[in-house]
């Protein structure tokens, strides 16, 4: 379980998150909502240790991950596939899996298999240069390798960005699929929120920095209030 | 055969490739810094003349050549990764340009320091295999025992290298940290040790560079990299300046043919080789020679 407590960043003068807080539980989907600019990639790089905050605290393991170098919070299992998917263009399919990896002490020749199996057009494409790939490809390549490297926590920052509504679907399948299968935390920051809480168990909505919402995600599908003014979903 | 190992043209073609594995390792040292860290390293030649200097010094003392050559790429990498901590670190994330002014500074730094320290005068070291031509039933061959120690070291080490970053975990832990060290961060890798090392082997490869050159008939003195590394900076680029192999055969290339426009052509010409080719290579194959993806603004 990941527990954010009373997180404040701010950029200059411009407050990205105030007194952020809120549980996302072990084995569940929490879906961070909100339209642009309500600090949802800001809180994901803040618990990836990316943004220092300026107050407040997040829990994983007994440890508190503010202050903590972003290369050790990877290696503790918090696995973050940033917004855009940071695939390496000049890297391989197989290096940047290769790459993912690294910090943990699996055994990459199994794990690869488990990917490739995972996501087949991977394997097809292992020796290409990752310049060559189609955006649901690197979608999928950012993903496994997220993945590869067995994760306990996912923070996923806009998976479906830029993705065609089919591709979409079955992304969220898969990560519901993964969170049932292997236990993960996921954190799932989503502008299109009726994806998102398709598959979440909780949400949390961000407006302009703030919490307005903090429950579980049917009762913030089924609140028209919520929806309308900070989902952008239209109400008829 | 004799006549023809003894022949003009073949003079020149070991001549060329004499002076070439010197481009080629100063040029490694080049692409290896860039590899790992995307910086150019303007004072890549000083550091490696400074470097030098510090290890052949105890030459006069009485230490043997070899432990000399080994003090010189020990004291190299220290210098190497002293700069990447205390000149570079601070400039991460600052314009790409601050890293250039600050080591062009640095080089002018090293070059009068070492004029202090130990005169400009030329210092002639020993060299380790002999410099006389071999012969051939009667027929002077223009290849001596130094120019194959020279192609062999060069040759040896760019296998090293390129294995390094193609095979290695280190290698792509290396790849990666310069092409996107957020990236890298995130997946756990310890970017700034990366960083640090990739400053390190790449002084390393460049002391060697030095002290071949120190060691033939050149000499050492404060600016004696000045020229090579202009040249060598050149054969970086057209072999790709990511590319390992590249940047052997693009010191090969230009040390080809500065030494056959020098026998054939004028003196005064020969210098200006390297930026014809460059320009040539860069009309072609903008990427250079041996990289195999789309270019990258730097």
């Amino acid at each position: 379980m990941i527990r954010v407590e009373d997180l404040t960043v701010n950029y200059g003068a411009v407050k990205a998150l105030r007194d952020v807080s809120f549980e996302a539980s072990t084995g569940k989907i929490t879906a961070v909502l909100g339209a642009n600019g309500a600090g949802k990639t800001t809180l994901l790089r803040t618990i990836s240790g990316l943004v220092a905050p300026q107050n407040g605290s997040i829990h994983f393991d007994n440890s508190d991950l503010v202050g903590m170098a972003t290369e050790n919070i990877a290696r503790l299992g918090v696995g973050h596939v940033p917004e855009g998917r940071g695939v390496i263009e000049e890297l391989t399919v197989e290096e940047n899996l290769r790459l993912g990896a690294l910090s943990s002490k699996v055994n990459f020749a199994e794990c690869v298999e488990e990917q490739y199996t995972r996501f087949p057009i991977l394997s097809e494409r292992r020796k290409k240069y990752c310049a060559t790939l189609s955006g649901g490809e690197r979608q999928m390549l950012a993903m496994a390798r997220a993945l590869i490297a067995k994760p306990r926590v996912l923070l996923l920052d806009e998976p479906s960005l830029g993705l065609a509504p089919q591709i979409t679907a079955q992304l969220m399948r898969s990560i519901r699929q993964l969170c049932e299968t292997q236990n993960l935390t996921v954190i799932l920051v989503e502008q299109n929120a009726k994806s998102a809480l398709r598959i979440a168990h909780h949400a949390v909505v961000l407006h302009l920095g703030s919490v307005v919402a903090n429950a579980d995600a049917a009762t913030v599908a089924e609140d028209e209030d919520l929806r309308r003014y900070y989902l952008g979903v239209v109400v008829p | 055969m004799s006549a023809f190992l003894s022949s003009a043209i073949m003079h020149n073609i070991f001549g060329g490739l004499a002076q070439g594995v010197i481009y080629s390792l100063v040029a490694l040292s080049l692409v290896i810094i860039w590899q790992s860290t995307h910086v150019l390293n303007f004072a890549q030649g000083a550091m490696a003349m400074f470097a030098t200097y510090v290890g052949m010094t105890e030459i006069g003392r009485g230490v043997g050549y070899w432990w000399c050559v080994l003090i010189s790429v020990l004291v190299g990498m220290a210098l190497g990764g002293a700069t990447e901590r205390v000149l570079i670190r601070p400039l991460y994330g600052k314009p790409e340009i601050n890293p250039i002014v600050v080591m062009v500074g640095f080089l002018g730094v090293l070059e009068a320091l070492a004029a202090a320290i130990w005169t400009s005068t030329t210092r002639n070291i020993t060299e380790p295999f002999s410099q006389i031509y071999f012969q051939s039933n009667g027929h002077l061959v223009f290849l001596s025992s130094f120019v194959i120690f020279q192609i062999v070291l060069a040759i040896s080490i760019m296998l090293f290298v390129a294995a390094l970053f193609r095979f290695t975990k280190l290698g792509l832990q290396l790849r990666a940290s310069a092409l996107a060290p957020e990236v890298s961060r995130l997946l756990g890798v310890r970017v700034s040790r990366m960083l640090t090392i990739g400053w390190i082997l790449s002084a390393g490869v460049g002391s060697i560079a030095a002290v071949i050159i120190a060691s033939g008939s050149f000499g050492l003195f404060p600016t004696n990299m000045d020229g090579i590394f202009v040249a060598s900076f050149i054969a970086a680029a057209v072999g790709g300046l990511e590319s390992p192999i590249g940047a052997v055969a693009g010191g090969l290339i230009i040390g080809l043919v500065e030494q056959f426009i020098l026998a054939y052509w004028s003196p005064n010409v020969a210098p200006l080789s390297g930026i014809i080719i460059l320009v040539i290579v860069l009309m072609i194959r903008p990427q250079g020679l041996f990289t195999k993806h789309a270019s990258r603004r730097v």
